[in-house]
């Protein structure tokens, strides 16, 4: 029995009747076209799903449409600002912090939050905090600088 | 226009960085339909039957098929051919491979069933619902095991389930250069299985217009013209010039996505049978037991050598576990990829080289980064490491006493390569300098006296990258040539579309071959446009593997601008009543004029318009302005490199820490030092990887343990410190570039000079040789045992 839930996205409100098993990821991609956040895996590690939930960087796959309800969410398309890349977007391109792409939408919103509040993070801090997500290609270094940068941005 | 030899930023990067990368999974078309695939959870079983008639009934599922519909063919749906394996040496037996199994099922995950629903989350309920009553059969996994004597058959018409045996090299003469020896180093070892692991898993759509007969297939494929040529000769029978394969943008491929795969053609043959669009994306658990796995090697190797550190000779016997099948190039991955370099950096007068190519129950082996090449080094660069140390000389002065000198080349080595252009004493003299190698020894034996497990590792090692020519890979086994193929257009306003046979999936072919064509006809980049990964738009090209991008397909470039140089030239010879031979093509501005008259030039733009215009071409000049090339190289090319690591054991956990990573690779020239870079630090990070982390494990019965990332370890950011990188140049003569490979180098040097550095740590403790992966677990075990008294 599918339940309404209304969930604003990128500053959208979307009202949806949705299946209670639904992932918001599969929201965000399949029922609203936001195909920019991408999936990695099926057991939370790789974070190429990162997204801002209420303000909190949270892995979509791990959490049902129904659990955001009411909430309002960020993705990668959303974040730059009146055709303005946020200046993480900008450090990544900058720095060359991508090769195939397919993490990057999810190291940037992790990268977004890890740096709030904290301009003049440490790369030791940096490269814990993106624990979580993995990158396949760049060896993580122009990831680190990426973010450095971006954080001072 | 000077692009080349310059980090421009990538023009590939705004459309990633705003979640617009166009990848398939992100696909949608009207009225598409979702598969899901039912696999078998068994090793190796035979296939009793299948019930599917619940599956079929329930709401939203539109059509489930098994691996008998797909082989007989339905109603809308012709019947669909086995997997061809595209390199073939002689003699080798090669598996029947059904896209679904049909009789019995040879690893887990092999597909038995597919159902097609109105959305995934259907077709994944409906897939629980299919019952298969499997008859399960004796399982073999290892490699050297499964060639025994009284062996369980994966094939009963594959005797000791060795489907080749594949042999290099003067056998005579290494037993004589053993037995004439003053020392022989022996080591038998294991080089693990290993998953790729690119962030994005698999995909595929398929598009079906029955009225017109073409079919379209979008898939995460490094080469979709070699996909396009398997679908249309051996597996789907769609003809060629109405199958359109499109692999767009591509998350990773590591070699992963080189291969045909099941899928591939499940989900056109489902379009074709339900008559709609059909789309399949692998879960990653999927990806640990259908993405072609890498490695996988059970070694014994023997290096003989003068009392004075000098090699005499090499011999190296390898059982390659193949897994279930075949996969697309899987037997060159242990063979001509592997053997052909086993002399690395060195002059090693006798070389013997055996292969057994031997099928097991796990999921298939093929090309993962490096492919052959990493075995290669790492069992030579520990043959040497382990003859420093009984011969008492300190690691780099023996590898420096057998380098290849610089004069030397070209060299012809004894295993059919001839390496084209190398200065290897430079090398490592920019590796020692960088890393201050003689300071860190000292450090190191101020750390042992305190008792700490300090290790300093070292290789030299040599890779074979961008294949080739055609005539000599078909020879070892090739179904097809490795040139590559570029059309350059030139359009009558003056902008240009390049379309590239070449494939890109990060290695930013957009930005680095722009740069190339820019600089060959005087353009600014933004006038050029790089077109590839769509058969419907570009010439047949055989796609990025085997570092082969810019030596091949950028060179393909090189030479279509060249022509269009030529008629543009002549062009404006023409209009300006001048002799050809008497113009003067200013690459950097992008005009043409007659020598000594700058003044009264035309522009590329110009030109271009003319040769559209057509009125007034020299006599019998056609007009347009394009140009297509397929380029064959005349030889492989041959990067280098020396690294130097340094880590630390904690020796109460066994948990290795790398302190630093100073690495040199010499790729040729550069045609873009930040991606070439970006390019070595990612492979090294891969590299690292196999050292510490990464195994495929499976059980006895041909499960895999590691089957997700849960349980498979895979780097992370902050298991490394920042990268100390140096890079020599020494130019390639065998492409108009001067480039060599610098996808896999980093790869192919890091797994040996890590696990180097962990061994030099342990010296101390009288440990030889632990098998990778070196776990905390195995480190601490090792440590426990040499202190308890126990040799290892």
């Amino acid at each position: 029995m599918n339940v309404p839930v209304s969930i604003t996205v990128n500053g959208v409100q979307h009202r949806r009747d949705v299946e209670p098993r639904l992932l918001l990821v599969h929201f965000l991609r399949d029922m609203l076209g936001l195909t920019g956040t991408n999936i990695g895996c099926d057991t939370s590690q790789c974070g190429a799903c990162t997204v801002h939930l209420d303000g909190m960087s949270v892995k979509s796959c791990t959490v049902l449409a129904v659990q955001a309800d009411g909430s309002s969410v960020t993705t990668i398309e959303g974040l730059a600002q009146n055709g303005k890349l946020h200046p993480m977007q900008h450090a990544f391109w900058e720095n060359h912090g991508l090769q195939c792409g397919y993490c990057t939408p999810g190291m940037i919103m992790a990268a977004v939050k890890l740096v709030e509040n904290n301009p003049n993070i440490s790369e030791e801090e940096i490269r814990h905090g993106l624990e979580g997500n993995l990158c396949r290609c760049t060896g993580y270094e122009n990831i680190v600088k990426s973010v450095k940068a971006g954080a001072g941005g | 226009m000077g692009y080349v030899g310059k980090s421009v930023k990538r023009v590939e990067d705004p459309r990633f960085i705003q979640g617009r990368g166009k990848y398939v999974a992100n696909l949608q078309l009207p009225g598409m339909a979702y598969a899901a695939i039912k696999r078998s959870p068994y090793a190796h079983a035979e296939i009793i039957s299948i019930n599917t008639e619940k599956a079929q009934n329930l709401e939203g599922v539109v059509a489930v098929f098994t691996g008998r519909d797909l082989m007989e063919g339905t109603r809308l749906s012709g019947p669909c051919g086995t997997l061809p394996c595209g390199f073939v040496p002689p003699n080798t037996k090669v598996p029947t491979h059904h896209p679904l199994a049909v009789e019995k099922v040879n690893h887990v995950g092999d597909g038995v069933a597919v159902v097609v629903a109105e959305s995934a989350y259907i077709a994944y309920d409906a897939l629980d619902m299919i019952e298969v009553d499997y008859k399960p059969l004796p399982t073999v996994v290892d490699a050297k095991a499964a060639t025994k004597e009284g062996a369980s058959l994966v094939y009963a018409d594959i005797p000791n389930n060795t489907s080749f045996f594949w042999t290099l090299g003067d056998k005579e003469a290494t037993k004589k250069a053993l037995a004439e020896a003053d020392h022989v180093v022996e080591l038998d070892l294991i080089n693990q299985r290993l998953i790729p692991n690119a962030i994005e898993p698999r995909a595929a759509v398929a598009q079906w217009d029955k009225f017109t007969g073409e079919m379209t297939l979008w898939t995460t494929s490094q080469n979709p013209h070699i996909i396009r040529l398997l679908l249309s000769g051996f597996t789907l029978g769609v003809p060629e010039n109405k199958l359109r394969v499109v692999s767009p943008d591509v998350g990773g491929g590591f070699g992963s996505k080189m291969f045909h795969y099941p899928e591939e053609v499940i989900v056109p043959w489902l379009a074709r049978a339900v008559d709609r669009p059909v789309k399949w994306v692998a879960s990653r658990s999927e990806s640990y037991v259908t993405d072609a796995q890498g490695r996988d090697h059970v070694t014994n190797c023997k290096l003989a050598l003068k009392s004075d550190g000098t090699f005499t000779g090499l011999w190296v016997s390898t059982w390659a576990n193949m897994g279930a099948y075949l996969s697309t190039f899987a037997p060159l991955i242990p063979t001509a990829l592997y053997i052909t370099l086993f002399s690395g950096l060195y002059k090693i007068p006798a070389i013997w080289g055996e292969t057994w190519g031997v099928i097991t129950n796990t999921v298939p082996v093929d090309a993962y980064r490096g492919a052959g090449r990493p075995e290669a080094s790492y069992q030579l660069e520990r043959l040497v490491d382990l003859a420093a140390r009984e011969l008492n000389m300190d690691v780099v002065e023996i590898r420096r006493k057998n380098l290849i000198p610089e004069n030397e080349f070209p060299y012809q080595t004894p295993v059919a390569m001839i390496y084209d252009s190398g200065n290897y004493q430079k090398l490592f003299d920019k590796v020692e300098e960088l890393a201050g190698y003689q300071e860190m020894r000292k450090e190191q034996a101020k750390a042992r006296q305190e008792g700490r497990l300090v290790g300093i590792g070292v290789s030299g090692c040599i890779e074979a990258s961008a294949p080739g020519p055609s005539p000599v890979v078909t020879s070892l086994g090739s179904a097809i040539g490795l040139y590559e193929s570029g059309i350059v257009r030139v359009h009558p306003t003056g902008q240009v579309s390049v379309f590239t046979g070449s494939h890109a999936h990060g290695q930013g072919h957009e930005t680095t071959f722009a740069q190339v064509v820019a600089d060959e006809l005087g353009l600014p980049m933004e006038a050029i446009q790089i077109v590839h990964g769509d058969t419907d738009r570009i010439p047949f090209g055989t796609g990025t593997y085997g570092s082969r991008s810019a030596a091949i397909g950028a060179s393909a470039l090189v030479r279509c601008a060249e022509k269009i140089r030529e008629k543009v030239t002549r062009i404006a010879a023409h209009q300006l009543e001048a002799d050809f031979e008497d113009m003067v093509y200013d690459k950097d501005n992008g005009i043409i004029y007659v020598k000594g008259s700058p003044d009264k030039s035309k522009t590329f733009a110009e030109i271009a318009f003319t040769s559209y215009y057509a009125a007034n071409l020299p006599a019998g000049m056609e007009p347009g302005m394009e140009a297509t090339t397929y380029y064959d190289p005349s030889n492989f090319t041959f990067p280098n490199s020396a690294h130097i690591v340094q880590v630390e054991i904690d020796k109460h956990t066994g948990a290795v820490t790398i302190q630093r990573y100073i690495a040199v690779d010499d790729v040729g020239k550069t045609i873009n030092p930040m991606i070439v870079d970006g390019q070595i630090v990612g492979g090294i990070v891969q590299g690292v990887g196999q050292a510490l982390w990464e195994h495929g494990v499976y059980d006895a019965n041909g499960q895999l343990l590691s089957g997700s990332l849960m349980n498979y370890a895979l780097p992370r950011a902050d298991h490394f410190p920042k990268m100390e990188i140096g890079r020599t140049e020494t130019p390639s003569p065998h492409n108009p570039l001067g480039v060599k490979g610098a996808g896999e180098m980093g790869t192919i040097a890091a797994t040996v000079t890590v696990a180097n550095a962990v061994m030099d740590a342990l010296e101390p403790l009288g440990i030889r040789h632990i098998d990778m992966p070196l776990t905390a677990e195995k480190i601490w075990q090792a440590i426990q045992s040499s202190q308890n008294g126990g040799a290892n």
